[in-house]
């Protein structure tokens, strides 16, 4: 293994060992991008399972007709804090962990670009959620105004722990800009020579497009937060008809911002797909460069279709028109990803380990969850369909099936690598099928109830969705104990898995499977030689 | 030590532990503000302490961060490569600065096209404005809100009188001001590429006086806004985008002003070559960057 450069500590620190620090200050201090890629793997699991506990306290609620366990002031909280906790405490910083772990191997580097600010992104989060989730256990009570914290309630009606949160999530997006700064300078600099753009590996291509469109939304989310504060406490009237401002105008910036989001959530996990598919085909990434492009026409409609969350709330109709014809179109460069997937499988020598099965899973799930995006892109029908639990089952299905199944997924394709173990094969395969189950009877019933009229975040509901609701959350408890159970079988490989070969996968190509299993703790200092065989795929 | 580092080596500095005191102050920071805001709105007795701490641990370990930086740079630690990582890091965060002004110019777009015109009764959505308040009616700048008695509206805005009287009209010296400064850094930046050591700090110490003269105006229109105008920050829509906008440059630009006294001092100590002036150029971009922020707002709030 060979040497990093340690200059500049020639007065206290004269040790030439490399390797991590002993102790809490490796965790603490750490410029490494493993050690920061870990950190952030294990904050977004602990924002999971929290996140995850406050789901189950809304399905124990909805489990049957009537108040059983909470009140509605409680329930709203509970709705909120498990959007947010999810959306930036969960998935966003897993695959910013997963960025960490990958970037620099797949690109030949030797670390991430800026790797004090590295540790600076990561440390910011656990403060950020320290301040959003202890409100919940303030006299005023957390938010209680929907993770899309639309004004006036987040404003005029919000409790007075609105404050936090407004700062929470300027702590949340000051992370997120500089992760993604971090992510496009080691892309775009830290390349070993010979890895050209285009013979990136397809999940550093879709990172690199997802740290723009963080960089182009997350200071908007700040803009938005930034004026409620105004409004909150300086006496301005950006979301108050009474002072001539607009209340619709709260959400368009949040759209503005939030529909990026919801790619910034996907396109990461369609990177992490199309690594995986072609390993277990034994098959290249069928139309790599479509691919891209389609990656990249994605991020741009991205931008252009925010009004299509806010049909019902009254807009021009040429605006409706656009804002409809725009998204729709988002279906096109999503169905190119679709057939390549599909494509690169047919005829492949195909088998089915774990991290396969999550793919494959998440190619099908995640094209439920677009077609059912389509439906709701159709402005007549929306007016039906918005605010009702068909929205809650089509978001969910693809933010979990999708989303959640790629980082899963991820996990068990490159922890051999990381750890140098294996899993247990069979634990994992058992952990597909409940997570499958379990994901399935949660959100499936949730689209018939939703089009039979059931409204969304209500702790309340008419007697008829009653088989619906109590089918959902068995499904529910089914799917929060077996992510318990993925953390066992995770920690059983860390502890005592099969050690695992360097290649891992028979199939896997990608500089990061040129290294030992597991990886060293300082990977590339000296740029590798990039062969054929090991670009793109 | 330089002499003996390996410029083809990628210098990844082993640990460190400036970023998370930096997550520290920054927590402390916003989190003693939010309580101190939270006091002051439920008139109770505002504590501050939190804030300070936060504030001081953030001062002290950017402080040593950058000094860090700087020493790492002089023993020759940084490479070409690492340079260029800067370049891009600075860059994106300009870029990322451009979309958070996006968001407030956004605002300003929309309230003056669509909400208060429809709110005065006038477009697709009229109607609305129609029933709510039939007595507003749409002009901007807005000066009767749709209901006065929640936020009054300004005696006086802050809209240009007609290129006729621009001599007596403080935001145009404030445009001239601030285009002279991005001019004078240019200099600086033209001195320092011609070895001209003199003709950098003369042309950054110029730069700074002209940023503070900038700011001291800022300030005196904001007094005039509220002692004379009654333009405030609740005088409806119009007082509001003025001074979120108005407000966060001025904030940009103490900050650039800030940046720009720190590459001053650093030019006074024998910092920066022709070669090696990265603290000096990312200075100079984020300064014509508010420069430019600046040309929007003289045209989009104070002219148009």
């Amino acid at each position: 293994m060979s040497e990093v450069v340690e200059a500049g500590h020639a007065t206290h620190d004269d040790h030439h060992d490399h390797g991590p620090d002993k102790g809490l200050a490796r965790w603490l201090f750490t410029t490494n991008h493993k050690d920061i890629g870990t950190l952030y793997l294990w904050f977004s699991f602990t924002m999971f399972l929290i996140g995850g506990v406050l789901a189950l306290v809304i399905r124990a609620e909805l489990f049957q007709p009537g108040l059983q366990f909470v009140n509605p002031e409680f329930f709203n909280q509970m709705t909120t804090n498990h959007g947010l906790i999810m959306v930036f405490g969960a998935i966003m910083p897993a695959f910013v962990g997963l960025a960490n772990w990958l970037v620099p191997m797949m690109v030949g580097a030797p670390d991430m670009a800026l790797p004090r600010m590295n540790n600076l992104s990561f440390w910011i989060l656990p403060f950020a959620f320290a301040m959003l989730i202890s409100t919940l256990f303030m006299e005023a009570g957390g938010p209680n105004f929907g993770w899309t914290f639309y004004a006036p309630l987040s404003t005029t009606y919000a409790p007075e722990t609105v404050t936090y949160f407004i700062f929470g999530v300027h702590l949340m997006g000051a992370s997120s800009i500089m992760g993604s700064i971090n992510i496009i300078a080691t892309i775009l600099n830290m390349r070993a020579p010979g890895m050209t753009l285009m013979k990136m590996p397809l999940f550093v291509w879709t990172w690199l497009i997802t740290a723009y469109l963080l960089l182009a939304v997350m200071p908007v989310l700040a803009g938005a937060v930034t004026m409620m504060l105004f409004d909150i406490h300086f006496g301005t009237s950006f979301f108050n008809a009474a002072g001539g401002g607009d209340p619709v105008m709260f959400q368009h910036i949040f759209w503005f911002f939030g529909h990026p989001e919801v790619y910034i959530m996907i396109l990461p996990a369609f990177g992490v797909v199309s690594q995986i598919i072609p390993t277990f085909s034994r098959k290249p990434l069928f139309g790599y460069d479509s691919m891209v492009y389609a990656t990249a026409s994605i991020a741009f409609l991205s931008f252009i279709v925010w009004a299509h969350h806010m049909f019902t709330v009254g807009m021009p109709l040429a605006g409706q028109l656009f804002f409809m014809y725009a998204t729709m179109l988002i279906a096109v460069p999503t169905g190119v990803k679709v057939f390549n997937w599909v494509s690169t499988m047919w005829q492949g020598a195909m088998t089915f380990e774990t991290p396969m099965l999550f793919a494959i899973a998440f190619v099908i799930l995640f094209t439920i969850g677009g077609f059912s995006g389509l439906m709701l892109a159709i402005t007549p029908a929306d007016y039906q369909y918005h605010d009702t639990y068909f929205v809650v089952a089509h978001f969910h299905y693809v933010l979990v099936p999708g989303a959640l199944f790629s980082i899963i997924a991820a996990v068990y394709y490159w922890l051999p690598k990381w750890c140098g173990r294996m899993y247990d094969e069979s634990l994992g395969k058992l952990h597909f099928w409940l997570s499958f189950i379990g994901v399935n009877v949660t959100f499936f019933p949730q689209h018939f109830s939703g089009l039979a009229g059931m409204p969304r975040r209500i702790p309340d509901y008419a007697l008829q969705f009653a088989d619906f609701n109590m089918l959902s959350s068995i499904g529910a408890f089914i799917f929060g104990f077996s992510q318990v159970f993925f953390l066992y079988v995770v920690i059983k490989a860390i502890r005592s898995g099969k050690p695992a070969t360097d290649r891992v996968w028979e199939g896997a190509h990608g500089l990061e499977w040129t290294l030992p299993s597991p990886a060293p703790y300082h990977s590339f200092t000296h740029p590798p030689k990039i062969t054929d065989a090991e670009a793109h795929s | 030590m330089s002499s003996q580092t390996d410029q083809s080596v990628y210098y990844v500095p082993h640990n460190g532990w400036y970023p998370v005191w930096v997550a520290f102050g920054a927590f402390m920071l916003l989190a003693g503000l939010g309580t101190w805001l939270n006091a002051v709105k439920a008139d109770e007795d505002p504590s501050a302490w939190m804030m300070y701490v936060g504030g001081a641990t953030l001062a002290v370990v950017l402080f040593f961060w950058f000094a860090k930086v700087i020493e790492e740079n002089h023993q020759g630690l940084a490479n070409e490569q690492l340079k260029r990582s800067y370049v891009w890091g600075m860059g994106w965060f300009i870029f990322s600065e451009v979309m958070f002004f996006a968001a407030f110019f956004g605002a300003l777009f929309y309230a003056r096209n669509f909400a208060v015109a429809w709110l005065g009764g006038e477009g697709a959505k009229g109607i609305t404005g129609d029933y709510l308040w039939p007595e507003f009616s749409s002009e901007w700048p807005v000066m009767a809100n749709p209901d006065n008695s929640l936020f009054q509206g300004p005696a006086e805005s802050m809209a240009s009188p007609g290129i006729g009287s621009w001599l007596s009209y403080l935001p145009f010296w404030n445009t001239v001001i601030l285009l002279t400064s991005s001019v004078t850094v240019h200099f600086a930046h033209t001195s320092l590429k011609n070895d001209s050591r003199g003709g950098l700090i003369g042309w950054l110490a110029l730069t700074v006086l002209l940023g503070i003269v900038f700011l001291i105006l800022q300030g005196w229109e904001y007094l005039h806004a509220y002692d004379e105008l009654g333009l405030t920050l609740s005088s409806g829509i119009y007082g509001s985008t003025f001074f979120i906008l108005t407000g966060f440059h001025g904030f940009h630009v103490t900050l650039g002003t800030f940046m720009l006294i720190i590459a001053l001092l650093r030019a006074i100590k024998g910092h920066f070559s022709h070669h090696d002036c990265f603290g000096f150029e990312a200075t100079s971009w984020y300064w014509h960057f508010v420069d430019v922020v600046w040309v929007c707002l003289f045209f989009f709030v104070y002219i148009f």
